[in-house]
């Protein structure tokens, strides 16, 4: 097999997959819309180009970034360790289930009014929304993996003279890694929900700024190049967090 | 005075419905160090409970069990134990990392426990395999691995659970004949669960047979006096699996009635 050929392979269906979305959209935006309210790609493309020339795109873009980073690692961090100790010990999760089930029915675009009074139109009430919105994703897929863990796996570790502790470490932790990327992988995606609902209301720069500022100025080209970014930006991250499983999955396989 | 010895051993299983189940009762079993004991019975008598049980995953609800002359009150490295289906290996572990774990658990230096592990790999016959993760495995290699990382520890006793009933009719046989190579190179005493006759007289020395449960215990024991390989086609074999049969039958037909319409 050439290696064109092997490129085309794994990449082929996402090179058709994307040029098709661009194509539709080009083609509705020209012969069914045709209107300003609804650029074609190629517009919003040359206005890409120019707003990253200026560095007002790559402002807004790692301004967004930047808060979903902080506040994913630091929501990720801290949803771990109570995960694990909910799944393992039964009196933490009774203790803690409260918590968890009550919290994560309140959306985190909900808190938006609460964490802008509480912290103001900074950075923390963004990063404090944004641990919100991933710690309870995270808690709940982690406690999770350490429930489904197979009884005869630590049984195993058990009569291989393992103690206690040793068993958590090597068996327990390592057979949940799984279930906490998965976690971490759905919490990304909500973060992106939350920031940008965020920077909406309360926020001097950010891709969610960027989109609301296009409303207010009527610059609907600005708009469409903060979502195309956001797409864009979501599915390099998915794609990344998937690819991580995946070099994982020989390692850490759910399934053995 | 036995390795093992079960003295009046009940267990009782409560449903979360609060209903009772004697799965084990006044169960009485002495097994001797060198010894494959083979512990036979129809589906649902209790056989894998009385494992759990020596294994120390599982407490009695009375009666006592004790090895070496000590009362078995938790799983010990002493004791390894082979499970009947794949899902104790370590996915994210390689072969030889599954089998060095209890090694590696007990602090031996890596070089050492690397080369105590390649033995026993060797032993079942996994050599050239030994880099790959349990998933690129058969399902037959995952049940030698399982063999290999029990006896590396080289506990006083093996433990196993119906080791082979999750594999092909071919594997089986070839895993069967092999483990018996391995019992002899190693004269570990084994305590081996099954339902399968045939497997019983190929590998035990002595197999003890269950009644249909709830309330089992052991219905009878039969020295088994046939050395080495042991083939299925002999006369002498026959005569075991017939002496065998006429045990269990009626056990079996119990069991199939108890359990209902199927």
């Amino acid at each position: 097999m050439s290696a064109a050929h092997r490129l085309w392979r794994i990449y082929g269906g996402y090179a058709v997959g994307f040029a098709s979305l661009f194509l539709i959209w080009h083609l509705a935006s020209v012969y069914l819309v045709s209107s300003v309210l609804f650029p074609p790609p190629a517009a919003v493309f040359r206005k890409g180009v120019v707003l990253t020339r200026s560095g007002v795109l790559l402002e807004h873009l790692s301004a967004s970034v930047q808060r979903i980073l902080l506040g994913f690692i630091a929501g990720s961090l801290m949803g771990i360790p109570i995960g694990l100790a909910m799944g393992s010990f039964r009196p933490a999760r009774k203790l803690l289930e409260p918590y968890t089930e009550f919290l994560r029915f309140i959306p985190s675009v909900a808190m938006i009014t609460v964490a802008v009074i509480w912290f103001g139109i900074g950075e923390a009430s963004k990063i404090f929304l944004i641990i919100y919105t991933t710690i309870f994703i995270v808690i709940i897929n982690t406690a999770a993996g350490v429930s489904a863990i197979a009884p005869n796996k630590l049984r195993a570790a058990q009569a291989l003279g393992a103690t206690r502790t040793q068993i958590f470490v090597h068996v327990a932790l390592p057979a949940t890694v799984p279930y906490i990327l998965t976690g971490m992988r759905l919490a990304m995606a909500n973060s992106f929900t939350t920031i940008v609902a965020a920077e909406l209301i309360a926020a001097n720069e950010g891709l969610g700024k960027m989109l609301w500022d296009g409303r207010m100025f009527m610059l609907v080209d600005d708009i469409f190049v903060s979502l195309v970014t956001l797409g864009l930006l979501g599915f390099a991250v998915d794609r990344l967090f998937r690819w991580s499983i995946y070099t994982f999955a020989g390692k850490y396989s759910p399934a053995t | 005075m036995s390795l093992v010895s079960f003295r009046t051993v009940t267990k009782v299983y409560r449903s979360l419905q609060g209903v009772d189940y004697t799965a084990v009762e006044r169960f009485d079993l002495d097994i001797d160090a060198g010894e494959f004991f083979c512990l036979l019975g129809p589906s649902g008598c209790g056989k894998t409970t009385v494992l759990k049980m020596l294994a120390g995953f599982e407490a009695p609800t009375s009666g006592q069990i004790s090895m070496n002359g000590r009362l078995v009150t938790s799983a010990g490295r002493d004791r390894g134990v082979v499970f009947q289906g794949d899902d104790s290996l370590y996915g994210w572990l390689t072969a030889v990392e599954n089998v060095e774990f209890g090694l590696r658990m007990r602090g031996m230096a890596k070089a050492e426990r690397r080369a105590r592990a390649m033995r026993y790999l060797e032993l079942v016959g996994l050599i050239g395999q030994e880099c790959k993760y349990p998933a690129e495995l058969s399902g037959g290699m995952k049940q030698r691995i399982q063999i290999a990382r029990a006896l590396v520890n080289e506990p006083a006793m093996l433990l196993m659970d119906e080791p082979f009933a999750a594999l092909d009719a071919q594997t089986r046989s070839l895993m069967q004949l092999e483990l018996a190579n391995v019992w002899r190179t190693t004269r570990t005493t084994v305590l081996f669960i099954t339902h399968d006759i045939d497997e019983a007289i190929t590998l035990g020395t002595r197999i003890g047979v269950m009644r249909a449960g709830p309330r089992s215990d052991v219905k009878g024991v039969i020295d088994v006096a046939l050395d080495g390989a042991r083939s299925r086609t002999d006369d002498a074999f026959v005569e075991y699996y017939k002496q065998v049969y006429a045990m269990i039958r009626d056990e079996v037909a119990k069991s199939i009635a108890r359990a209902g319409p199927a």
